[in-house]
């Protein structure tokens, strides 16, 4: 019976009334954005989102006990079983899976449908964890690293087969995990820079400017630096790679994006070249949200949202709603709630005792955070539209579950953590 | 070696949220684009039109109303796909005549892809019943109820005018920026002049609709909106019974019939012919009609008892015996002999006085009466005395309101002529003139020019003894129960009272023993009266009458045209005194006058 004091005394209730106050927000926001004044409606209507909404907030409430009464080994020990069966259900999605969307992602329960894609985030953070924290990896291993890849790349292949790219994308994080674990820097740079010189390219025209500023930049490095020919050399062929990269923009854009998806990267662009067309999400989306001002239009008195000119507007775009009833002063609370709830599960796993509570903890977060920055990222037009969730937030069931999961297993873990020391 | 990645992390996450918080306050609070954006999204202006005002005529009798008629307006970026063959049927049009509305819609100036803009107009209420249940087939497309005018009765058309959609030109020369492409304005008569008090104002609602276009209840609550206010309902001083009796007598004749009520100057009839049904200026033809009627060759939107100038004949002898009393260059006792040696003249007489000069209608009387009257011999120079005797007579002609418009409350009234000293200057080049020249004028012919209305008003004056009100076609705007105050000032004449007892006078004898015996008289009550025959070689004379009756407080004064239709004694005289006949007793008691006048043989 001492598990059962632990169990309400050790578990972190900042992060419980976080994750709490975003989830009640959430599903008040879903239900203004099918509010209509016309029609006398319930809030708790199964007939509305909200109505549904609220039903799945019931079972991630179940799911959230169960998580806690299920015994704290259960997770480390099966993190295996549970990535395999996930992996499973993904390989079988596209085939007994039913099409939503255009999407082939969801399997059939019933009346309702489940994302197996949502339960993967999870499943691939134990997994990664586990692997991390068994005895005798070790990072600087080439093995283990590609071990670690291979572990974050079936399931984000497999996404990518549903034509998810929103959701492959996200496994992408697990790099800043490993980087936190210790892998060298230089993949996330590389990252990251490639990134930087494939949008720095879009956005300026002549591509003359670019090539300049990489000779000149070149020309300093050697003139300034050691005269090493061994550091010359590895200079020039950087600086070539980059310029060869500048090169290939427009061939990437034309040849190996689908037309939607470089359509997304022009709305980003310069969403006002076709505000009807490509630029139409973008273009709505901020218009909803810039009518707010600083305090909003008010609870339920958005317009925008409401009669539809904002599309996917209680799931993608959810935060449009946030924006537009309630302005500056709202958004700055949920951005203060979600940085709150990261730096939360950031300072939680640096106090973990063991490796794999520590690198599951990280996985949560960054994962939440991937979702976070891309989601509003793509609402206010500083990311190309990527159809992902906002976290606890956005109408949905699997995502919800998904995500309560990912992140109830941390606080079960962080409960324990004293016994995990207990038990090395 | 992991030294510092928490804080990296850390620090990524703040510097992203502080991104977001200060992208955000920019689009939020700083730029103001955003929520203009918003509400042109969500926020539809629709104008809601006033009920233009009503018409009725003195006894209350309605003449003008309005009735409901339907816009097909089109938002054209709302129409994604458009099943043309159904809406060819729904719409009765061919695919040519689709493809023409489109191509016509696209060439507008004022189109807009955006914007709701009229595709179909005056859709009538047949029509309306059977779109109503479809329209919702055809997403883009509006339905928008506003009225057209309509009337109860084919007369009177060009007193009252038409109302039409305002044209380009209109809208650019209106300065008052009240109205909008495709409003309608009244385009000619009371319509046009009682414009700004009919049109009333345009009401507003603003909605909330949803990205489908469909409405989703008021923006701001309805705060903003702002009602229609209704025009202002007119009565006309017309008696709509004796409009339509006039119109029924000048079926198949040109001309013009005028009556006023003397005592306030109000148009009890102003009878245009040929004329039209105002019906066919109102709705879907108007276009089609409007065509058919301006290219008339009998021109029935010319409103002849305005704008129809003739040498007014020996009517005006009446207002040159006043002039001549006035003078003192004559009494009513002065006895002129019938010379008939420079002027031709017609019946027997010799030798009369000034009522039966104007009794026997003598030329000669009167051709040296305005000798008289012109030169007076105020200066030892013939042509000086000329001059200054012409200039004297031209303002007492004035003062009857002969030689400028009246002012009627009808645009285009045209003027008339009164020749002065510069027009005869002019007409002779600098040459040296004097009476013997211009003598044609005493019996009004040679220069004189008078529209039916001065003459209406000229046989009101008499009736007044000296004073008119000006002539007008509404007694009541709105609530007032007055009209204009323009039509509530006596204007007085330069001719004392006193002369005008001896005009009503002999009036009275050209009816009981002179020209206007046989068709003129009634035999209970004192009609005066004055035949005229105004000429046009080789054509026929036009018959021309003026008379107002009872002789003593006079109820009505009229003045008939008929063209081309000889002596004023016959059709001019017979339809002015059945005129005055339906007034006073509703009816007449001369059926074979009045089938004379149908029948319209007047030259035989």
């Amino acid at each position: 019976m001492r598990r059962e004091e632990n169990f309400t005394q050790k578990i972190d209730w900042i992060t419980v009334i976080i994750y709490f106050t975003i989830v009640i927000l959430g599903w008040l926001n879903i239900y203004a954005v099918t509010y209509d004044e016309e029609v006398a409606q319930n809030i708790f209507s199964l007939d509305l989102n909200s109505g549904k909404q609220l039903l799945f907030i019931g079972v991630s409430i179940i799911l959230i006990l169960a998580i806690l009464i299920i015994d704290r080994h259960f997770y480390e020990t099966f993190a295996w079983v549970i990535y395999g069966l996930i992996l499973t259900v993904l390989v079988l999605v596209p085939f007994i899976g039913k099409e939503v969307g255009g999407n082939k992602a969801w399997l059939g329960i019933g009346a309702f449908g489940v994302q197996p894609s949502e339960f993967a985030k999870f499943a691939t953070a134990l997994v990664v964890a586990k692997y991390i924290g068994s005895i005798g990896f070790r990072m600087d291993n080439l093995k283990n690293q590609l071990v670690l890849f291979i572990l974050i790349g079936a399931p984000m292949a497999l996404i990518l087969l549903q034509d998810d790219t929103g959701t492959a994308l996200v496994f992408t994080i697990f790099v800043v995990v490993f980087f936190r674990e210790g892998m060298s820097p230089f993949l996330l740079i590389v990252g990251i820079g490639a990134a930087a010189i494939f949008l720095l390219t879009l956005m300026v025209e002549n591509h003359f400017y670019l090539y300049g500023t990489i000779a000149v930049v070149l020309a300093l490095a050697i003139a300034l630096g050691k005269k090493k020919p061994r550091r010359i050399v590895s200079l020039v062929a950087g600086a070539a790679v980059v310029a060869a990269m500048i090169g290939s923009v427009d061939y990437i854009i034309t040849d190996v994006l689908r037309p939607h998806q470089q359509n997304r990267i022009k709305a980003l662009i310069d969403p006002d070249a076709d505000p009807k067309g490509y630029g139409w999400n973008v273009t709505q989306s901020k218009i909803a949200i810039g009518s707010g001002g600083l305090v909003g239009k008010g609870f339920l008195n958005g317009t925008q949202t409401k009669f539809d000119f904002v599309p996917e507007q209680s799931t993608d775009f959810i935060f449009c709603t946030i924006g537009e009833e309630h302005g500056w002063l709202g958004s700055f609370f949920v951005i203060g709630l979600f940085l709150s709830l990261l730096l939360r599960v950031v300072f939680l796993a640096e106090r973990q005792k063991n490796r794999f509570s520590r690198v599951y903890g990280y996985s949560v977060a960054l994962i939440l955070f991937f979702h976070f920055a891309v989601n509003i990222g793509m609402t206010i037009g500083l990311f190309p539209v990527i159809g992902i969730p906002l976290p606890f937030f956005s109408y949905g069931g699997s995502s919800l579950l998904g995500f309560t999961a990912l992140l109830f297993i941390f606080l079960k873990l962080d409960a324990h953590r004293m016994q995990m020391l207990q038990r090395l | 070696m992991n030294e510092g990645r928490k804080e990296i992390i850390q620090i990524a996450f703040v510097i992203v949220g502080v991104i977001f918080l200060v992208k955000l306050f920019f689009i939020q609070v700083v730029d103001e684009r955003y929520e203009g954006l918003a509400q042109s999204n969500a926020k539809f202006r629709e104008i809601i039109y006033p009920e233009r005002g009503l018409i009725r005529d003195r006894n209350g009798k309605l003449i003008v109303y309005n009735t409901p008629e339907f816009d097909l307006l089109i938002i054209r970026n709302e129409v994604k796909t458009l099943d043309t063959a159904a809406f060819c049927e729904v719409f009765s049009l061919s695919r040519h005549e689709l493809q023409q509305k489109f191509t016509q819609l696209y060439a507008r100036r004022e189109y807009s892809r955006r914007k709701p803009t009229v595709f179909l107009t005056q859709l009538s209420n047949l029509d309306f019943a059977r779109i109503q249940d479809r329209i919702d087939e055809f997403p883009g497309f509006y339905i928008q109820a506003r009225s057209t005018r309509a009337y109860t009765s084919s007369a009177a058309a060009n007193a009252l005018g038409y109302v039409s959609e305002i044209s380009r030109r209109q809208l650019e020369r209106d300065s008052s920026g009240f109205y909008r492409q495709g409003d309608y304005i009244g385009q000619s008569g009371i319509e046009s002049y009682y414009e700004k008090y009919l049109r009333g104002t345009r009401g507003v609602r603003h909605i909330l609709r949803d990205v489908a276009g469909i409405e989703k209840g008021p923006w701001n609550d309805g705060k903003s909106d702002t009602l229609a206010i209704p025009g202002q309902d007119l009565i006309a001083t017309i008696d709509l019974d004796l409009q339509e009796y006039g119109e029924m007598l000048m079926q198949g004749k040109a001309g013009s019939i005028i009556a006023i009520e003397p005592s306030t100057g109000e148009i009890l009839s102003m009878v245009s012919g040929p004329s039209y049904d105002p019906n066919l200026l109102t709705g879907k033809n108007y276009s089609s009609n409007f065509v058919l009627i301006s290219n008339d060759t009998n021109k029935p939107l010319f409103n002849r008892p305005l704008m129809a100038q003739y040498r007014p004949g020996s009517i005006f002898k009446i207002a040159q015996a006043m002039v001549a009393l006035q003078e003192g260059v004559i009494t009513p006792e002065t006895r002129i002999v019938c010379d008939r040696s420079l002027i031709a003249c017609h019946g027997a007489h010799t030798n009369e006085d000034l009522r039966g000069a104007i009794t026997h209608s003598c030329n000669p009387y009167f051709l040296t009466t305005l000798r008289r009257v012109v030169n007076q011999g105020k200066s030892a120079n013939t042509f000086e005395d000329t001059r200054i005797g012409l200039e004297e007579w031209r303002r007492h002609i004035r003062s009857f309101g002969f030689g400028a418009p009246l002012g009627i409350d009808l645009p285009n009234e045209k003027g008339g002529l009164v020749p002065s000293v510069a027009y005869y200057d002019r007409a002779y080049g600098g040459r040296p003139w004097k009476y013997s020249n211009i003598y044609s004028i005493s019996i009004g012919e040679g220069e004189n020019l008078v529209v039916p209305l001065q003459m209406a008003n000229f046989a009101a004056t008499v009736a007044n003894r000296g004073f008119y009100y000006t002539p007008h076609l509404v007694k009541s705007i709105g609530d007032s129960g007055e009209p204009l105050p323009e039509y509530q000032v006596r204007h007085y004449t330069t001719i004392d009272s006193t002369h005008f007892q001896v005009a009503a006078d002999a009036m009275e004898r050209v009816v009981l023993e002179g020209t206007g015996q046989y068709r003129a008289r009634l035999k209970d009550v004192v009609v005066c009266g004055k035949t005229g025959s105004v000429q046009n070689e080789p054509r026929p004379d036009h018959s021309v009458f003026i008379a107002f009756a009872p002789k003593d407080d006079p109820k009505i004064a009229v003045s008939v045209y008929v063209e081309y239709s000889g002596q004023g004694a016959r059709a001019a005289a017979s339809i002015a005194s059945l005129m005055i006949e339906k007034y006073l007793y509703g009816q007449t008691k001369r059926p074979h006058i009045e089938e004379y006048v149908k029948r319209g043989k007047f030259l035989d």
